[in-house]
């Protein structure tokens, strides 16, 4: 088990980490999930050693290896550039670190083979990694971190530089190569998708701050708080400042000039939210909880202003003004909509979140 | 703007090219519309970097003529073209301001500088660059300099066509989201003839009135998004378009009914299949329904993510992949339906239609 106990990073007077506490379990995938910048390489480098912490510990089995450097640590790495030995064979980048660990050359042909299998490059083994596609090259550069055997595997997007179909094959692939391997990985992405499509734990990451560490379904259908929920949405989660009032949110929704009257419209509280307490809160929806058609019989609709629509193969982004809030609802197949419509949509309340003034979230989100 | 004719195009890197391997582009011959907005999309060595460099001139093709309003402009160099382009690194001068920037290519053509300031000015708006624009080039992010490149690339109100080469590439995600929506109101309000490279779908999809979808140095279908998300014309853009892909089962056609493993599916036509080609039913995982009738379906995994599921399993002997919505559950002993509309059928990977 690798654990940080109130980790910290500090460096010229700037907060890059802020007190950090996290443990990852042996054979768990983990994710470490926020935009650039959020701190995501600098908890990787601080989980490896390539940094030491300016405050608190790094302990893996229990035993203290703060300020052990990374050569005396059983780590591998994987960056988004894809790093290989230009001038070796796949075969022998692969076994390069077994031969530096100085296993004898049975076990190494063994090893070098069962992992090339598993990472479909076996026809590749006697090709150099310049002459291969970025997705076979990125596989050389995972293979040979699975087959050093690292306690400790750290991937910092390592798929961002591939297109997307490889990306979406490697991402189905990938979890099932871990599971393989028992080692503890850490798993850093920009992506929300990406993250829900390799499952395993997420930790969501916020301007050098962890807001949520659990399972990954879980931090995305429960978010701690409105800035998990952000970070754990794109396109970005839809909000509306409103009233709980009894049995009703009173949503107030301003016109987008100040011309014009405000209008209060009311929305039914769901039963998962029926305890909160009366007053103002921040409602959040999903983009695929706001539909077109009715997702059930009565589901209270809204009258919103069409923007663009964005299409993404298989799903389209419908972009549109309520009021003079942005959101996106998100449909199955092509829905391409002319701008500025005024049109009704759905709300699916069953899975509305709802947020305090502290940005907390308020009683069962039911994601 | 001007209209383009890709006329009985094609080209070779190598030497005295004999069969159609030798070639980087196979036989591109069709007409794009003037105003309209185009997207090339398609997998690494495709080709569509070729023919974007073909239309912008910087590779003259081995065979064809490339042709704008009529005017043939095939062995004109780029400057003489008339276009403008965008790239996928920001080309922008770090010692001047965003304002200067944004005006060089209208004062390199000595236009008088109050159009200037109307453009430029149009331009910052629509970037949200206004509050930047007497600031040094020199001081923005990455993303910053990149939206530069594209109002560079947009200043010009004379260009026949502006080409733009993978320009979001280097865009932060959540950025990608406001400036892909800016490129395509931009065209709404401009009616430039845009031509887009991309290997991104939804940038192509989103951008495009028509995406161009290449690979293996042709054209395999040109169409609106909804034709390649329902009628693919080939099994690669079944393939490439949507996430995860359309599956692809081998089958054989007797009449109207296309037998997958055991099962005979009542495809509604007899598709025209000549002797020893290929067939194949192609359907994609939103048109599968599982439940307790149908063809038996041996599941693998069923991946939660978040606004879907994903069910992978064996159909027929063959990987498949089916979407089912959120919170929907999977029956103990589940079998899999074909929904007839998302129901195509492939001779040799090229769509059968419905002819009467």
């Amino acid at each position: 088990m690798l654990e940080l106990v109130n980790v910290s990073k500090v460096q010229a007077g700037q907060v890059h980490i802020h007190p950090t506490s996290l443990a990852l379990d042996r054979g768990s995938l983990n994710v470490l999930l926020g935009p650039t910048l959020a701190g995501k390489t600098t908890l990787l480098r601080l989980m490896a050693g390539l940094e030491r912490p300016t405050s608190g510990s790094v302990r893996f089995d229990g035993k203290d290896v703060t300020g052990v450097p990374v050569q005396q640590r059983n780590v591998a790495m994987v960056y988004q550039q894809f790093i290989n030995y230009p001038s070796m064979t796949v075969y022998e980048n692969i076994a390069s670190p077994l031969r530096v660990s100085g296993e004898n050359a049975d076990v190494i042909d063994r090893e070098v083979k069962k992992v090339a299998e598993m990472m479909r490059l076996t026809p590749l083994l006697d090709r150099l990694p310049l002459s291969l596609s970025g997705g076979q090259q990125q596989r050389t550069a995972l293979a040979r971190a699975i087959v050093k055997k690292a306690s400790l595997v750290l991937l910092d997007e390592p798929l961002a530089n591939l297109d997307y179909k490889l990306r979406e094959e490697m991402r189905e692939e990938l979890p099932k190569i871990f599971a393989a391997s028992g080692s503890i990985f850490v798993y850093a992405t920009t992506e929300p998708s990406e993250a829900l499509l390799l499952g395993g734990n997420t930790a969501t990451l916020h301007q050098g701050r962890v807001s949520q560490f659990g399972k990954t379904v879980s931090v995305y259908r429960n978010p701690r708080d409105l800035i998990t929920a952000r970070t754990f949405s794109d396109p970005p989660i839809n909000t509306h400042t409103a009233v709980k009032d009894g049995k009703n949110f009173v949503l107030l929704e301003k016109d987008g000039g100040g011309k014009g009257k405000p209008v209060k419209i009311s929305l039914p509280v769901p039963a998962h939210l029926a305890t909160i307490a009366d007053g103002p809160v921040t409602l959040g929806m999903q983009p695929h909880h706001l539909s077109l058609e009715e997702p059930y019989a009565k589901a209270p609709s809204l009258r919103v202003r069409t923007q663009v629509s964005e299409i993404a193969g298989s799903e389209s982004f419908i972009h549109v003004l309520f009021g003079e809030k942005r959101w996106v609802i998100l449909e199955h197949g092509v829905r391409n909509l002319d701008p500025d419509l005024d049109i009704d949509i759905y709300l699916d309340t069953r899975h509305l979140m709802a947020f305090g003034n502290d940005g907390m979230a308020l009683a069962g989100n039911a994601g | 703007m001007a209209r383009i004719n890709l006329d009985h195009i094609r080209h070779a890197y190598g030497i005295r090219p004999s069969q159609p391997n030798d070639y980087a582009l196979r036989e591109v011959h069709h007409e794009w519309a003037d105003g309209g907005a185009y997207a090339l999309l398609g997998p690494s060595g495709c080709g569509k970097t070729t023919l974007l460099n073909i239309i912008s001139g910087i590779v003259r093709p081995s065979e064809g003529r490339i042709l704008f309003d009529g005017q043939d402009v095939t062995h004109l160099p780029t400057e003489q073209r008339n276009i403008a382009q965008v790239f996928q690194f920001p080309v922008v001068y770090d010692t001047m301001t965003v304002y200067d920037n944004l005006a060089f290519p209208l004062r390199n053509r000595k236009v008088p500088e109050d159009l200037v300031a109307t453009r430029v000015k149009t331009i910052l708006e629509m970037l949200e660059l206004t509050d930047r624009a007497d600031k040094k080039a020199r001081g923005l992010t990455a993303d910053q300099k990149q939206k530069i490149s594209l109002g560079r690339g947009l200043v010009r109100s004379d260009v026949n066509a502006i080409l733009f080469d993978e320009p979001l590439t280097v865009i932060d995600p959540h950025l990608k989201w406001v400036l892909r929506s800016q490129l395509k109101q931009l065209h709404r309000h401009s009616k430039f003839t845009m031509v887009y490279v991309t290997h991104d779908q939804t940038e192509a999809l989103t951008f495009a009135d028509k995406v161009v979808v290449m690979y293996d140095g042709q054209i395999v279908q040109i169409g609106t998004p909804a034709e390649l998300f329902e009628k693919p014309r080939h099994t690669f853009v079944g393939y490439f378009i949507g996430s995860p892909g359309m599956n692809v089962f081998p089958v054989e056609i007797e009449g109207r009914k296309a037998r997958v493993g055991n099962a005979a599916i009542d495809i509604g036509f007899a598709p025209k299949i000549s002797k020893g080609q290929k067939t194949e039913l192609g359907i994609r995982p939103e048109f599968m329904d599982i439940s307790r009738k149908g063809m038996p379906i041996t599941i693998r995994k069923v991946e939660d993510i978040g606004r879907q599921k994903i069910v992978r399993g064996e159909l027929a002997g063959q990987s498949v992949s089916i979407v089912v919505k959120e919170g929907s559950e999977i029956p103990a002993d589940p079998h899999v339906s074909f929904r007839d509309e998302g129901i195509n059928i492939y001779a040799d990977s090229w769509r059968v239609g419905q002819e009467a």
